[in-house]
This record gives C-alpha cells, sequence and structure tokens, in this order.
C-alpha cells in the first residue's frame, strides 16, 4: 500500500505534528493573558481572604490597588528592598535561585525548609493613612506536603487578624481540616507573642482551656491530624522567629510602620 | 435515521463504555466526589472523544498503518491539552480540583478504543456521533455517581446544601466513605447491576 511508505509515514507523521502544534501553540498564546489575571486575581484573594477585610462583591483588584502596599523584606536585615518588584516577585522561584535564597541552620528550622529566600513580600493593608494590618507569607511542612498561607497580625504587630491556607495537600478530612473555617475563626484575637516579644502562638493537642492564662497564646488541636497541627505550630513559630520575620517585627515595633 | 440514533445512543444504555466495557474507571473513581468536577470533566470527556474521532476519521485513509497509534494518540493528546488549558483559564478552582485528571483523559481508554475502532472505518459525521454517544455514556455514569456521592457525603447538589449537616448543626451525619474512593466502585458496581437486570442481555455468559 502506498500509504505505507517510508517517505509518505514521515510525511504524514509530520504534518499530523505540524497541526497539533500550531493547534496547542495557539490556545496556549490565545489565552496566556486571561490566565495571568486570573493568576493574579486569585493571588490577591488568597492574601485578602486572611485579613477578612474583603467584603463579598468587591473586587480584589480594586480593593488591592487602593488599600495594599506590597514591599519586599530582607529578612536578615530587616530593611525594605527595592531590588525587585514585590508584586511581581516569586518566592518559591527564589527559594531555589541560590544568588537569592540561603540556607536556615538545622537548629533553626522548625518549619522544615532546609532553605528560604532572601527577600519575601509582606503586605500592609492601609486604611486612610494608617495600617490597620500586616500580611506575612508563612509555609512550612505539614504531614505530607509544604503548607502556604498567610498569617495578618493587627496594626500591634502582636494580634492575629486572620491566618489561612490556600495550598497544601494533607489528608482531605484529616490534615484538610486546616481549611475548616470553624478552626480558622479561632485564630483572630490570639496573641502571637507575649509581653517579652516571644514568640508564643502555639496549636495544642487537644482543646484549649479557656480559663487557663496561657488560653490567649493558643488554638485547639485537631483529632487525627497531629502531625499537620504540629506543621502549623511550627511554621508559624519559624516565620515569627528570629530566622523569619522575627526582626523585621521588632524593627518595625521599635519604629513604626514609616520607616 | 435509525442507525445515527443507535450510534448516537446505543453507547449510553446498550454499549456503556464504563458500565459494559469497563472503561474509563480510574477517572470515575476520582472526580466523583462533587457535581460540578464530574460535569466539567464529561463535557471535557465528549468534546474530545467526538472531536477526536471526527479528527482521526477524516484523515483516517492518509494515516499509514505503522503509526497509526502514534497518530491517534497524537490527535488526542492535543485535543485534551487545548481542553485542558480552556479549563484552566475560565474555570480556575475547577481546574484545581481535577487536576491531573483533564491531562489524563489521553490515557481514557474510550478515546482511543473508540478512535481505533470506530473511526477508523466509518465517515466523519458518524465517528463524531459515535465520539458524543460514548461521551455520554461516561457522562451518565459519571454524574449518577458524583449525584449519589456528593449528597450522602457531603449532603448537598451542585455545591448547594440539600441536607443540612450535623457538623453545622443539622440533622444529617454525612456518610465519609461517599467521598473516598472505593465507594464509587460499590456505585457503579450496583448501577452495572441494576443494568444488566433490566437489560438482561449484557449479562455475560458463565465460562
Amino acid at each position: 500500500m502506498a500509504n505505507d511508505s517510508v517517505g509518505r509515514t514521515f510525511l504524514v507523521a509530520f504534518l499530523v505534528c505540524f497541526v497539533c502544534s500550531l493547534l496547542v501553540s495557539g490556545t496556549a498564546a490565545g489565552l496566556r493573558a486571561k490566565k495571568e489575571r486570573d493568576a493574579l486575581s486569585i493571588h490577591y484573594r488568597n492574601v485578602l481572604r486572611v485579613t477578612g477585610l474583603l467584603t463579598p462583591g468587591t473586587d480584589p483588584a480594586d480593593f488591592w490597588r487602593e488599600r495594599v502596599e506590597a514591599r519586599l523584606v530582607e529578612l536578615d536585615t530587616a530593611q525594605y528592598s527595592e531590588d525587585f518588584d514585590p508584586n511581581t516577585f516569586d518566592p518559591q522561584r527564589a527559594a531555589g535561585d541560590s544568588a537569592l535564597a540561603r540556607a536556615i541552620p538545622s537548629q533553626a528550622d522548625l518549619a522544615g525548609l532546609r532553605s528560604r529566600p532572601r527577600l519575601l513580600p509582606v503586605y500592609l493593608i492601609r486604611e486612610g493613612d494608617e495600617v490597620r494590618q500586616l500580611v506575612l507569607p508563612v509555609y512550612g511542612k505539614g504531614l505530607w506536603s509544604t503548607l502556604h498561607g498567610y498569617l495578618a497580625l493587627e496594626a500591634d504587630l502582636v494580634t492575629v487578624a486572620g491566618f489561612g491556607f490556600y495550598d497544601h495537600a494533607e489528608t482531605p478530612g484529616l490534615g484538610g481540616e486546616i481549611d475548616n473555617p470553624r478552626w480558622l475563626a479561632q485564630w483572630p484575637g490570639k496573641q502571637a507573642f507575649d509581653e517579652q516579644g516571644q514568640v508564643r502562638i502555639e496549636v495544642l493537642r487537644g482543646q484549649v482551656d479557656a480559663a487557663d492564662p496561657q488560653a490567649r497564646f493558643q488554638v485547639d488541636g485537631l483529632s487525627g491530624a497531629t502531625m499537620t497541627a504540629r506543621g502549623v505550630g511550627n511554621l508559624l513559630r519559624y516565620w515569627l522567629g528570629a530566622d523569619g520575620f522575627g526582626p523585621y517585627l521588632e524593627r518595625l515595633r521599635r519604629e513604626g510602620f514609616h520607616g | 435515521m435509525a442507525d445515527l440514533r443507535k450510534t448516537l445512543f446505543g453507547p449510553v444504555f446498550d454499549n456503556n463504555p464504563i458500565a459494559l466495557q469497563i472503561l474509563g474507571i480510574c477517572s470515575a473513581l476520582a472526580v466523583t466526589t462533587r457535581l460540578q468536577t464530574a460535569l466539567v470533566m464529561s463535557l471535557a470527556v465528549i468534546f474530545v472523544v467526538a472531536c477526536a474521532g471526527a479528527s482521526v476519521s477524516l484523515i483516517r485513509r492518509e494515516i499509514p498503518e505503522s503509526i497509526r497509534l502514534i497518530v491517534q494518540m497524537t490527535i488526542i493528546a492535543s485535543l485534551v491539552i487545548v481542553v485542558d488549558q480552556v479549563i484552566q483559564a475560565f474555570l480556575p478552582e475547577v481546574s484545581r480540583q481535577l487536576s491531573v485528571f483533564v491531562g489524563l483523559i489521553i490515557t481514557n481508554c474510550i478515546v482511543l478504543g473508540r478512535a481505533e475502532a470506530f473511526a477508523m472505518k466509518n465517515s466523519v459525521g458518524q465517528s463524531f456521533l459515535d465520539g458524543i454517544g460514548n461521551g455520554l455514556g461516561y457522562s451518565l455514569v459519571l454524574l449518577l455517581v458524583a449525584t449519589l456521592r456528593e449528597l450522602f457525603g457531603s449532603g448537598s447538589l451542585f455545591g448547594v446544601q440539600v441536607l443540612s449537616l450535623a457538623q453545622a448543626g443539622g440533622w444529617y451525619v454525612s456518610n465519609g466513605l461517599m467521598l473516598l474512593p472505593p465507594s464509587a466502585f460499590f456505585i457503579i458496581g450496583l448501577l452495572i447491576w441494576a443494568l444488566r437486570g433490566w437489560k438482561t442481555e449484557q449479562v455475560e455468559e458463565r465460562g
């Protein structure tokens, strides 16, 4: 059969591949702008969700333009960095870039990360001229996966305004309960630090005893999710501690937000 | 006319790809915890099977015998990538839940099965209809399974709470098994049983 000659086989293979590649690359190129816009909108929503300030019906992009100031913080010096655009800086890529990452000493590595970017974005949520909340990116190992979330602090930089994860792959129904709104609702109002500036926030095993004076630092554990809950506590202690945002938060407490 | 009907609706009940041919089970387990994901997955599969059938049929006389499966797979894979891109762009939330399973339509036996067994021998129009029919057969099972799993597992349909959950102060204690993959096996098994009880000619002969 003429169809089966070598030349014919190559020709058909080439033509099929050519048409298919046109189809695929055409679709990808045509949809790229929309996907990038969506990715940005999802990012805004993830950050703003923990603040509890985004009212339903508000476009996150509008809220972002009006009230959010993104800055890059160089964690070790506690200073802002102007080297990159905080809105396009990708911390996950930076964590894999030897020029932008730094190893975490193993005794300090509570979150199980091994290394972290030197720079991380923070988000100042404004109300008029005042800074109302500060949103910090936090992440660390749970049981199976890396938990990615945001922690919002009130302007006193001690009280938690909100907390939540936007990406993880823990077991649904067990570790996945870190997304349960009722569990997350316990976080606002908790104190992350004590009067001496020590990180105190912790996830218990079991229930918080409301009569305990320590209760203001404590959040209920999740039954069936001991490891995930421990990961949550550890990653918060790491990112609020001396190797994470600790020095930056200390500087803000000393100098105020206008630094 | 009767022929067209048979091509289109035959695969829904008489020759259902999941219930009779037992193909495409893997994705049927994975995407059926919610109706919304099952519906999007169904539409994606219908589109891919129909278009793959039509495209393969269109060039069926040109395809060299030696590379015919590769050509079919190339066409199928391209269509699946296009569908995946469209879902990512327009339904980003659903796309996250479907994760790899849209991509895995490429390896769904129904698609290649129809391309190889039907589209290589039939006209473009018939192949397209056959694709839609098989896609519908797949969708019917997927949506039935998803309805049962979402209703009894989460007490909702399409995300709308139908049964008020005990966790939220209602009366219905949800069945956690329904959210786990094995429940899809049980439901599909029961569906096959019911279908073969109705259409007894589908019962396999004892060996």
